[in-house]
């Protein structure tokens, strides 16, 4: 399938709150492997709608950056689909490929602006270069920069500024204009802010859920910290070792987590709960083995494993819109006794 | 003046570090960064030093650590450690104090390693020279080590190369490396912001552990409340330059005495996993050398009065507490609210709009 070069439309905006429509962002059966080795993911089913933010959470090396990147086309793909709009990402080659990404329709937010960004480039250059590129006329770019920067909350100010003479929260701005500048119907956003603060953090957040808000993307929240995406993310997928161990409501998998790698992942977070410690404790395994290469992906780290989690576990829906990937899922919890 | 260190009474240990009225000047001395800031660190004591990027926490444990860029410079004020006093001291002497009275580790563990060197070998080998340890011995004393910092099979890992390990078990080699000499002190500078969530905690239960087995006084740096709510005894808050709020964590935590620290812990992720609308500061730090002569946070403080910036703020003792100061003109007349213990907190609306209030310098 082929996309038109044209400037894209805007999406239409989609309330949050649209779960019956079809999902922008499709992922099925996806496997991604480098050089033929090992695979990166593995099996991977993921859907995100206009309008709605999905947290993809995951540890250094789960393939939380490549599956971004193989929705944007920048990882080799040996299995699955990607859709967008119900167009097949994955089967673009040549020069629809390049027509696609010209397009804009999809944009990736890279993790570390100050090395993304040419550090030679102007605020309002790098915000329009995506345009430039997407062939939008140079009188109607100035105006769409203009606004895009309004739509971030950068003074237009700082147009004139080069990366490097600004502060890394303004610069994770400049990152979050370029990505929406062109109208996306889906924003992957690469650990957009871990290099912040608290309150920049928090400020760069805001802005993704105001953005989702008023433009209507879908947006793809990747990062290793939860707090992250509690807040803002409204579904959360959570990767471990390649794959989906489990998805649900945001608050639902970090409150009361169905996989015990969830669970670890909640209880790991700073907190002042007082009854974390225990938690912790319970849910690590004192001596990992390494991982087995069949099998339930995290039974060598899972206090809860047994010779029953040898075969792979298939996602189950023990709850209406949540999935998990776990055989003792129905249990597990019985064995958190306080 | 820098509010006294608390009169003796009974306490955790004997002071390891005391640094008193530091100031550290950058840009050869043409700019204060750090303004008399004044601190205890005892044995078996951790201490926190939070603050955003600009507050001086950084340039005051550079300095703590003698490892000060050129340009910057400690015009005024004491560093010791123990009896020694560490300001003055020439490069050999620091050297000689690092490597074994002070440790420290920092955010990026990868690249305090030779590449080249088995992970082992950049451990064994200072320890087979200071003690004049055979290599056996030496190795023997290595692989403990990498046992005690929870290194699984130390055996095998003392022979990997930096490239082999990830980034939380480097920085349990790096942590390993610092203990190695026996330091009174360990500082931590960021230690564990890179790491996944999961290592993190291990990382802090394992700094925790250290303190409480060996006796070690903890210097932790970071902007982040969240990750030292915990693990800390006693919280500095630096705010541009200067400390605005020193008190025991879990006093500071529970009711904070200065509006800063109430923003700090506002935004700081406590364990709030709902839905709701995160809380940001609004504005910007001053820059260093900006800032007038009243209450550097004023401009940014909800509870501001005119009064707040017309003259210096002193860091006074807390009314109503023991070992608790804030430099607050309107400490005594604000309730501020503090984070709660249990895990479910409210969610909160901040007090205004904040969205556009970053402007440009």
């Amino acid at each position: 399938m082929t996309v038109t070069t044209e400037a894209p439309t805007p999406a239409p905006p989609a309330p949050a709150a649209a779960a019956t429509a079809a999902p922008r962002l499709r992922i099925r059966g996806l496997d991604v492997a480098y050089h033929r080795g090992e695979p990166v993911l593995s099996g991977v089913d993921l859907d995100a709608r206009a309008g709605e933010i999905l947290g993809v959470i995951g540890e250094t090396g789960s393939g939380k950056t490549t599956l971004a990147r193989a929705v944007v086309g920048l990882a080799p793909v040996t299995a699955g689909r990607i859709t967008v709009d119900g167009e097949d990402r994955t089967a673009l080659r040549g020069r629809a490929l390049r027509a696609a990404r010209r397009a804009g329709a999809v944009q990736y937010m890279f993790q570390d602006p100050l090395r993304s960004l040419d550090p030679d480039l102007t605020v309002s250059r790098l915000v329009g270069e995506p345009l430039e590129i997407a062939r939008v006329p140079a009188a109607e770019r100035a105006e769409r920069v203009a606004a895009a920067l309004d739509q971030v909350g950068l003074d237009g100010a700082l147009a004139g500024r080069t990366p490097g003479r600004l502060s890394g929260g303004q610069r994770q701005r400049v990152a979050l204009a370029r990505a929406i500048v062109t109208r996306p119907r889906l924003l992957l956003a690469d650990e957009p802010v871990s290099a912040l603060d608290a309150s920049n953090r928090n400020h760069v957040l805001r802005l993704l859920d105001r953005l989702r808000h008023d433009l209507g993307p879908a947006v793809v929240v990747i990062s290793h910290d939860l707090d992250s995406l509690a807040g803002v993310a409204d579904r959360i997928a959570v990767l471990y070792r390649g794959r989906v161990v489990e998805e649900g409501p945001a608050e639902a998998v970090l409150t009361e987590p169905l996989h015990p790698y969830s669970a670890l992942l909640a209880a790991s977070a700073p907190s002042l709960d007082p009854g974390r410690r225990a938690d912790l404790a319970l849910l690590r395994t004192p001596a990992a083995r390494p991982p087995a290469a069949s099998g339930c992906a995290f039974a060598h780290r899972c206090p809860f494993a047994g010779p029953d989690c040898a075969p792979r576990p298939a996602a189950v829906e023990p709850r209406p819109g949540r999935l998990v990937a776990c055989h003792r899922a129905p249990d597990w919890r019985s064995r958190l006794a306080r | 003046m820098p509010a006294d260190p608390p009169t003796p009474e009974p306490s955790p240990g004997r002071p390891v570090l005391t640094v008193d009225g530091l100031h550290v000047t950058v840009a050869h001395g043409r700019t204060e960064a750090v303004r008399d800031v004044s601190f205890t660190v005892r044995a078996g004591e951790a201490v926190a030093l939070v603050g955003e990027s600009g507050s001086g926490k950084t340039l005051t444990c550079r300095a703590v650590l003698g490892l000060l860029a050129p340009g910057v410079a400690v015009p005024a004020g004491r560093i010791s450690l123990g009896d020694t006093e560490l300001t003055g001291l020439d490069e050999r002497a620091w050297r000689r104090i690092r490597g074994s009275r002070l440790g420290a580790v920092f955010q990026d563990p990868g690249s305090y390693l030779n590449p080249s060197l088995t992970v082992g070998r950049q451990l064994a080998e200072p320890l087979r020279l200071r003690l004049r340890l055979s290599r056996a011995e030496a190795r023997r004393r290595a692989v403990d080590l990498f046992a005690a910092v929870g290194l699984h099979d130390p055996e095998a890992v003392h022979d990997r190369y930096p490239h082999e390990l990830s980034g939380g078990m480097l920085q349990r080699v790096l942590i390993a490396i610092a203990v190695s000499g026996e330091p009174e002190l360990l500082v931590a500078d960021e230690a564990t912001t890179a790491l996944d969530t999961v290592v993190q905690a291990e990382v802090l239960e394992l700094l925790d552990r250290l303190r409480a087995e060996r006796g070690l006084a903890l210097l932790l740096v970071t902007h982040d409340l969240a990750v030292v709510a915990e693990v800390s005894d006693r919280l500095l808050v630096c705010y541009a330059g200067e400390i605005v709020e020193d008190g025991p964590t879990a006093e500071v935590v529970a009711a904070p005495a200065h509006p800063y620290t109430e923003a700090l812990l506002r935004v700081a992720p406590l364990g709030a996993r709902g839905r709701r609308e995160l809380a940001v500061i609004p504005g910007r730090p001053p820059e260093p050398g900006t800032a007038g002569p009243g209450c550097r946070f004023a401009p940014r403080c909800t509870y501001a009065t005119d009064a707040c910036t017309a003259a210096p703020v002193a860091l006074d003792p807390v009314p109503g507490t023991h070992r608790r100061s804030v430099r607050c003109l309107r400490a005594a007349d604000l309730a501020l609210q503090g984070a709660a213990a249990p895990d479910r907190t409210p969610p909160r609306t901040p007090d205004r709009e904040p969205d556009r209030t970053e402007v440009p310098a």
